[in-house]
């Protein structure tokens, strides 16, 4: 639309907006988050909803304890294996359109205790994370900065065409493969498709033809 | 009505007729439950209401820690610790700053004894705070109580931030004393943060202490005995709520705690009220602890010039050395090999050993009880599961 006219309708009380903006104003406005601590983290994203940072300004200070009324997991601390069926199971369960941020380093790739035997390297194996923030744990600023950014993210969001999110597409998949216990390890050890994605570009790297077989045990 | 699982049925030894409105119902609370203080499960066999038998599983938050530690140098560990109990890294840094200096037998300076302490004492402030903040949450006053214990939460954190870098993970203390000095103006700003305290402890007194709610939901509720506490190895405020006078800073008198004129609280009950009101009552005792500190401190070094920490190798022999954290009993079990790395690293976590007992608070209560009592030990998974 031409910005003059808008400007100049705006300026005789008429509003003018598409349904686009609209849509994503009003989801982007009422992220619910999920109430879902692991960790050391958890302390620090509970300490953001309190009154000195107060997440309600951004419209996300409704946590609710069940999935089925979420539509932001905040994976906030360490995945272990024990773990990591119940994160993607509580994913699978919220509904479209839904989001994930991972707060801190546990969460991002394994942080501190990625050499651990039991401990998963980052939660972005299994689903798909849209804010990654650093940190050890992140100060609640940066939790914040995490929600503006995820806001901007959902303000960019189209309805239709090519690039259109998960949610729009019926092909693209809402559920996420649920990772069990194998002989060794956790089976699959990644979500290959969702994997690819994030590592397409990195020569040789995870996302690679070699990295995709099996472990031969 | 064919309600029981399979697996409840093992459960009870003695099952009578599991149909019709006998039935016994078995659920899973957790891993992802909003009271369990982060990922812990407990599989609850109900018999209407009532808990007929409780069995907590963990290991969700198993991090490898002590296997990391064995294959870390002894200072690397040191940040490891402050995630043990991320509510309280300082006390963590303390315990295990301990077990070293027994093992290397390293004396540390005077001032660095006194940061020692003010740090701990703040902790123990804090971790008390958020506790019955979070106690009361539970007890269904969503919201407000933890935003008050929070708010002076927030000022402790601040402090620690200006001291250590970090709000929560501090990683402060190094066998030999305290890795820096305190920033100019700490200890004043301590002191307004101490001076202040007891006005909050008034104010939450005041709103909590004649509420109906919380007393009916707290007296005579979840009662711990004497005897079974101290046959199952409880420590901490858990512990004197059933009238044990042990306090290790008074047992042990580690660090400089004998210095300090102070008074351990005592429960008579054993129920989480008393539990609760032990906790409020050691605020107060920490904070004439901290006063005492804030007026004694001298100036001097913060570090044992002797004590080399990179490249540190004690000699070989093993020690344990253990400190009164807010949650109890808090001991690192070290064997040396004289190599630069711990050949045995154990933590002796007051979490895990004061959760044993919870089934046996918990036969017979409600549902909603069981979540109650389950505040009032006060676990940190990052120290149940380590």
């Amino acid at each position: 639309m031409d910005l003059e006219l808008k400007e100049a309708l705006s300026r005789q009380g008429i509003f003018t907006t598409t349904l686009e903006e609209l849509y994503n104003w009003g989801r982007r406005s009422s992220v619910w988050p999920l109430t879902f601590g692991l960790a050391c983290c958890a302390i620090e994203m509970i300490a953001t909803s309190m009154a000195r940072y107060d997440l309600a300004r951004f419209g996300a200070e409704v946590f609710r304890p069940s999935p089925r009324q979420a539509d932001l997991m905040i994976v906030a601390g360490t995945v272990t294996k024990k773990m990591a069926p119940q994160v993607v199971r509580l994913y699978n369960q919220m509904p479209e359109p839904k989001y994930v941020i991972a707060m801190g380093a546990c969460a991002i790739s394994g942080g501190p205790f990625k050499q651990g035997y039991n401990v998963l390297k980052g939660i972005d194996r299994y689903i798909p994370v849209d804010v990654h923030i650093p940190g050890c744990p992140p100060r609640p600023e940066a939790l914040m900065d995490a929600f503006i950014t995820l806001q901007k993210k959902i303000d960019a969001q189209s309805l239709t065409g090519a690039d259109r999110p998960r949610h729009l597409n019926a092909e693209e998949p809402s559920e996420f493969i649920v990772p069990q216990y194998g002989a060794h390890d956790l089976e699959p050890p990644k979500n290959v498709k969702l994997w690819n994605i994030i590592t397409k570009n990195i020569p040789n790297g995870p996302g690679t033809a070699s990295d995709n077989e099996p472990r031969k045990d | 009505m064919e309600m029981i699982a399979p697996a409840a049925q093992e459960l009870i030894p003695n099952n009578a007729a599991a149909t019709g409105d006998d039935a016994l119902l078995e659920i899973s609370l957790g891993p992802h439950h909003p009271s369990t203080h982060g990922v812990f499960r407990m599989d609850v066999v109900l018999d209407g209401e009532r808990v007929v038998k409780l069995k907590p599983v963990f290991g969700y938050l198993h991090r490898n820690h002590e296997k990391i530690a064995e294959g870390a140098s002894y200072l690397a560990s040191m940040p490891y610790t402050d995630r043990l109990d991320y509510i309280g890294s300082l006390t963590n840094n303390w315990a295990y700053a301990l077990a070293v200096e027994k093992l290397a037998g390293i004396q540390i300076p005077e001032r660095a004894e006194y940061i020692r302490v003010i740090t701990a004492e703040l902790t123990r402030l804090q971790n008390h705070a958020s506790t019955i903040g979070f106690l009361t949450q539970e007890m269904g006053a969503s919201g407000s109580p933890l935003m008050y214990s929070f708010r002076e939460r927030e000022k402790i954190l601040d402090l620690f931030e200006s001291l250590t870098g970090s709000r929560m993970m501090c990683n402060y203390m190094r066998f030999g004393g305290c890795r820096v000095d305190l920033p100019a103006g700490w200890l004043d700003q301590t002191r307004k943060v101490v001076a202040d305290f007891p006005g909050f402890l008034d104010e939450f007194e005041r709103l909590l202490e004649g509420n109906e709610i919380l007393l009916a939901r707290t007296q005579g509720v979840g009662v711990l005995s004497r005897e079974l506490a101290i046959q199952a190895g409880v420590t901490g405020p858990i512990l004197r709520a059933s009238g044990v006078n042990y306090d290790i800073r008074k047992v042990d008198r580690y660090g400089i705690y004998d210095r300090f004129d102070f008074r351990v609280p005592l429960g008579e009950h054993g129920d989480v009220y008393d539990r609760y009101m032990v906790r409020m009552l050691e605020m107060r005792e920490s904070l004439k602890i901290l006063e005492q500190a804030l007026r004694d401190i001298p100036s001097g070094p913060i570090m044992d010039t002797k004590t080399k920490i990179r490249g540190f190798r004690p000699k070989a022999g093993e020690a344990y050395g253990r400190i009164e954290s807010p949650k109890g009993e808090l001991g690192f079990f070290l064997i040396s090999d004289g190599s630069p790395n711990p050949y045995r690293y154990r933590v002796r976590p007051p979490s895990l050993i004061n959760l044993t007992v919870l089934e046996d608070m918990c036969l017979g209560s409600n549902v909603s009880d069981t979540i109650v009592i389950f505040g009032t030990i006060d676990i940190v998974l990052g120290e149940v599961d380590r």
